[in-house]
């Protein structure tokens, strides 16, 4: 079971207490109907699925009830930040200096 | 009798005798014994039958490797366990064990019949040989296989033990409390750091446990370990945990561990639970698991009496018991020596060192010269004799693999193998550590963790106590400066199958005894073209047994990598995965069983409905009141009479299960237009209406009616079942989309106790009830909502039917709904009041041609399919799921549409679910166009009604439709689905 930090109790608590919310970064266009079929549908159905570095939503269910955004591998399972909504996407650097700390 | 029982050796009491029988047979044996050291002290080696060719088979170890000596545990009905090893088995007065995998009993088993006929039974034999005909397989094959094949038979009671679990945190957990353990234990401790020591055995001490000779710092090994243990437990921060095994290591060092409370108690506590599972998140885990013995792989390696070295040495320094009175050794490592030693010490015979090495210490050679025991070098076992125990051993000398003298006779009454050292990294694998081979002990050890992990000692593949003691106290944060008397751990070789004199094609060299998989059914895989040691695994099922090949792995590996002829790295290795030993589900389950499996979620009012003989259904977590029987009715009966008593009467419903959202805020009806397709901002304070809920792909998610209370305050109602994804949808995108919008949503499900009140007496019923709030027809109009009181209680009232009568939705604080419901219930007496329950319910909405969302919608169905594009507002500019409705198959002729259905045959009330065609008579496959979604018989109309989804079903109304069932096609006209007061005029009765 995953220790997942949320960045707003800024407090590592156990898996069972997050439920999983999908890719993050998705925003949802400001005006919809000006969208054609086919970018619409680019926003409703398409996702990355990457093997190695994701960029997902974690919501604090049985917590703060707050979304958030996380960073983490999914072959080794391992988080490298979370952060909160509204937050930029991390840079490569941001990331690695937090795996650092990690490791620390 | 207690020949194999030696005075002077061992831990356990010579005075407390104790009895116990196995298969029906009562002996003698001592508190602190095993099973299995209980029956050897009694010269009994057969314990089992084997898995697939029913060879007798005796126990092979002394721990939870154990792959023979598999026994059913029966402490009475609902206490039965099969599959238990008898070597961890702890003894009690008046224990009961039977064999497994025999018949008519363990010394004759008629299923050994396989073993004569094995040459038709070779690797992958059930996957080559039933594969037709087909339909024999359920009938014929697979009973008459599972009766023949397999372990214990799974227990007929229900288990009677009750299981606990507790989580727990620590600094740093130990897993296993041999040596290396210990002195990282008290390391670890000495700083106060909170530390967990769990080990498996009932005693802690490990490999010390069987070497009581040894000195550690001066002191006798078990005296050091009992002061080390004193240590350990006079500290505060350290937790102890015998008996305990840690079957699982997970993410971010998260850890399950099994603690076994009363499987070894004579006396059973009916209060004490069986098994306590701790979850336990640790800051540092330090592997101290130790490694197994690996037997040899040779002709008969698997007779009764052949067992490993380390198990004798365990069974004598432990148990104080003999495994025979003349002992062979047969052996390609260093270690074997010690045991032979110990057991000559003993005064057991050692009938000849048997070292497949061409050359061997010095040292050792001396010392077996000194106690006159003959070591034979470069020499193999090349077959072994006996039927239910060893009598016996050939011995050839050999060279490259082949033997190059005539094999001579020597008798033996048991004969040890040893074959190298294989360091258990099982729960370091589990945790996503890498392993790396190593050449010079022939197994895998640990290379990079993946989690804060650190393995010691012999499992780390640091063999020898000096080094093991050493290299747990520095893990512990410790010097480890040990010194012992230990000598150096010794050396050795590992070996593929060895060479035997007979027709090879004869003869069985086991590599996997509990799955009866041999040396040939590997080499017969990868001549049939398996290459991945993952595919010989489950071709051969090598390592699949209940032991996960604890013994057998490396020998398949390494008979695996000679046969391709790559390296054993090339070859790979199994995956390990928990449990490490076989778990009991009680442990798994702990507390949730039985009424705790799962949540019930109870209304203020179900327990009326339960004291008035409620039928109860399950409505997601909810039970509800299905309907109420009165006088022995059955269900048809009891709706038919409540549905009657409601439309002509009046009829009084528990919703309180319904999903309640309170929307509050100056953005609540901006954020309300957003999240529902319907218009809201123009809808006046006091007013309700239908809202729909669409997900962003358009599809229908959720529906119910919503009250406005204030500008800035609605009261949503959602389904039963919708309540916590629609208020994670409306969270998601509050927070994540619209964050600016000024809102809070509060679930306020179980703060309200809903009565539905529905019927023509409905007013008249409540008004005298209620204060604060007019009425009449005038001022509370149909869909209006109001704040009051009734019986002085407060009420959100809303003016609202899901019958189609005139209806009444009456909101109290949750704690007076029963209250409430009773006074209704007498209140409504002189009008022929009847409760109903959600069967009711569902035929009268279905009457009117009320959709349920889930039932007549499956997540494709969008509001113009449901025809309802009514509840969108169409001067919105955007809401969710609004894009979507224009997307070109959204908008594409050929969708299927709710209509209603109305049988030919008034009678025939048709399946929810069944498949509708458009023509009779179709040859199968039929061409679907859909389905029925509700049906039901209709007492109002006084014949059955349906709703169904179908391609393009409205523009078909009055065609008809057929139903193909198993015994008849039904015909039905496509309708309208609003079947009874189609005007709505019944809402309006005075």
């Amino acid at each position: 079971m995953l220790l997942i930090r949320c960045p707003y109790c800024e407090e590592d608590r156990p898996e069972v207490e997050f439920s999983y919310a999908g890719e993050a970064h998705i925003v949802r266009p400001v005006d919809p109907s000006l969208m054609d079929d086919a970018a619409w549908a680019e926003y409703l159905f398409v996702r990355d699925n990457a093997r190695g570095r994701h960029y997902e939503r974690w919501y604090h269910i049985y917590g703060c009830a707050r979304f958030f955004n996380a960073v983490r591998d999914t072959v080794s399972d391992k988080f490298s930040m979370t952060y909160k909504m509204g937050q930029p996407r991390p840079t490569d650097a941001e990331i690695t200096e937090a795996n650092n700390d990690g490791l620390s | 009798m207690t020949g194999f029982r030696k005075t002077g050796c061992g831990r356990i009491a010579e005075a407390q005798v104790i009895h116990f029988t196995f298969d029906g047979k009562k002996y003698e044996g001592r508190k602190g014994d095993t099973l299995a050291s209980a029956l050897l002290a009694n010269g009994v080696h057969l314990m089992g039958r084997s898995f697939k060719y029913h060879r007798p088979r005796g126990v092979m170890g002394a721990g939870s490797e154990e792959a023979n000596a598999l026994v059913t545990f029966d402490r009475g009905p609902g206490r039965v366990t099969p599959n238990v090893r008898a070597t961890t088995l702890e003894l009690f007065d008046g224990l009961v064990a039977r064999s497994q995998n025999n018949w008519p009993n363990l010394k004759f088993d008629f299923g050994a019949i396989n073993d004569v006929f094995s040459m038709m039974f070779p690797a992958g034999f059930y996957n080559k040989t039933f594969m037709w005909p087909k339909s024999f397989w359920d009938k014929v094959y697979e009973p008459v296989i599972r009766k023949l094949a397999g372990l214990g038979p799974a227990p007929t009671a229900a288990d009677v033990d009750h299981y606990a679990n507790i989580y727990r945190h620590c600094d740093v957990l130990v897993a296993g409390a041999g040596p290396a353990g210990i002195a990282a234990a008290l390391a670890a401790s000495e700083t106060g750091n909170r530390v967990i020591v769990a080990d498996e055995q009932n005693e802690l001490g490990g490999s010390l446990l069987c070497t009581p000779g040894t000195i550690i710092d001066g002191q006798p090994a078990w005296q050091w370990l009992k002061e080390s243990i004193e240590i350990l437990k006079s500290r505060q921060n350290v937790t102890l945990l015998p008996r305990t095994t840690v079957i699982g290591y997970y993410h971010d060092n998260y850890l399950g561990l099994v603690e076994r409370l009363t499987d070894h108690e004579k006396n059973l506590n009916p209060d004490k639970p069986r098994e306590r599972m701790h979850r336990v998140r640790a800051g540092k885990v330090i592997l101290a698991t130790g490694s197994i013995e690996r037997p040899l792989v040779f002709a008969g390696n698997d007779r009764p009496g052949v067992m490993l070295a380390s198990a004798a040495q365990i069974y004598l320094n432990r148990y104080g018991v003999a495994v025979g009175n003349n002992v062979a050794v047969f052996t390609s490592h260093d270690s074997a020596y010690e045991v032979a030693f110990d057991l000559s010490d003993a005064g057991v015979n050692v009938a000849s060192i048997i070292d497949v090495r061409p050359t061997v210490s010095e040292v050792l050679l001396e010392q077996a010269r000194k106690r006159a025991i003959t070591v034979q070098s470069r020499a193999v076992v090349c077959r072994t004799q006996g039927r239910l125990k060893i009598t016996g051993v050939h011995i050839a000398q050999m060279q490259d693999q082949n033997i190059i003298t005539r094999p001579t006779h020597i008798a033996c009454d048991c004969l040890l193998m040893a074959g190298g050292w294989t360091p258990s990294v099982h729960l370091f694998s589990h945790s996503k550590g890498s392993l790396k081979w190593h050449d010079d002990i022939g197994a895998s050890v640990p290379d990079l963790p993946n989690e804060n992990a650190v393995s010691v000692g012999a499992c780390n593949g640091t063999f020898g106590l000096t080094a093991g003691l050493d290299e747990g106290a520095i893990a512990g944060g410790g010097q480890g400066k040990f010194s012992t008397s230990a000598t150096e751990f010794g050396r050795g070789q590992t070996w593929q199958a060895l060479p035997t004199d007979r027709d090879p094609s004869k003869i069985k060299a086991f590599v996997d005894f509990q799955n009866d998989v041999t040396e040939k059914d590997i080499n017969l895989a990868i001549r049939e073209g398996f290459k991945s040691i993952e595919h010989v695994k489950r071709y051969t099922t090598t390592g699949m047994a209940t032991d996960q090949g604890k013994t057998s792995n490396l020998n398949a590996v390494q008979i695996a990598s000679k046969a391709i002829q790559a390296p054993v790295q090339q070859v790979g290795l199994t995956t390990f995965r928990p449990p490490y030993t076989p778990t009991s589900f009680g442990a798994l389950v702990g507390y949730r069983a039985g009424d705790m499996f799962e949540v019930t979620r109870k209304t203020s009012i179900d327990g009326w409905a339960e004291e008035n003989g409620a039928v109860f259904e399950p409505v997601s977590l909810w039970r509800r009141a299905r309907y109420f029987p009165q006088g022995g009715e059955d269900m048809h009966a009891a709706v038919t009479r409540e549905c009657e008593a409601t439309r002509k009467g009046v009829g009084i419903f528990d919703a309180s299960t319904l999903g309640k959202i309170e929307i509050v805020g100056p953005d609540a009806a901006k954020f309300m237009n957003l999240m529902y397709t319907n218009p809201w901002t123009m809808l006046a304070a006091g007013r309700c209406r239908y809202g729909l809920m669409l997900g962003e792909d358009g599809y229908i998610m959720d529906d119910g009616v919503i009250g406005r209370l204030a500008d800035d305050r609605f009261h949503v109602t959602t389904t039963t079942g919708g309540a916590p994804r629609v208020l994670r949808m409306m969270e998601d995108y509050l927070q994540t989309e619209w964050p600016e919008l000024d809102v809070w949503l509060t679930s306020t499900t179980e703060q309200w106790a809903v009565i539905a009140l529905n019927g023509p007496h409905a007013r008249k019923l409540l008004e005298p009830l209620v204060d604060g709030i007019e009425l009449s027809p005038e001022s509370f109009p149909h869909m209006a909502v109001r704040e009051g009181t009734i019986l002085g209680v407060e009420t959100r009232l809303f003016r609202v039917s899901f019958s189609g009568e005139l209806g009444f939705e009456i909101n109290v604080p949750a704690h007076y709904g029963r209250d409430l419901w009773e006074a209704l219930i007498k209140a409504g007496e002189g009008y022929g009041i009847t409760p109903y329950g959600t069967e009711t319910m569902h035929v009268l909405r279905a009457e009117k041609g009320f959709i349920i969302v889930g039932q007549d919608t499956d997540g494709t169905i969008t509001p113009d399919d449901a025809g309802m594009s009514w509840a969108i507002g169409k001067k919105k500019l955007d809401f969710v799921g609004k894009r979507s409705l224009d997307r070109a198959d959204i908008k594409a002729s050929g969708r299927k549409q709710l209509v209603g259905l109305l049988t030919d045959d008034p009678d025939i009330v048709l399946e929810e679910g069944a498949h509708i065609v458009a023509t009779s008579g179709q040859s199968v496959p039929m061409t679907m166009i859909g389905h029925v979604t509700s049906s039901y018989w209709s007492a109002a109309l006084n014949r059955s009604i349906a709703m169904a989804v179908i391609k393009d079903g409205r523009a078909l109304t009055g065609k008809s439709i057929y139903i193909p069932m198993p015994k008849k096609t039904h015909e039905a006209k496509i309708c309208s689905a609003v079947f009874y007061d189609p005007k709505g005029e019944r809402l309006n009765v005075v």
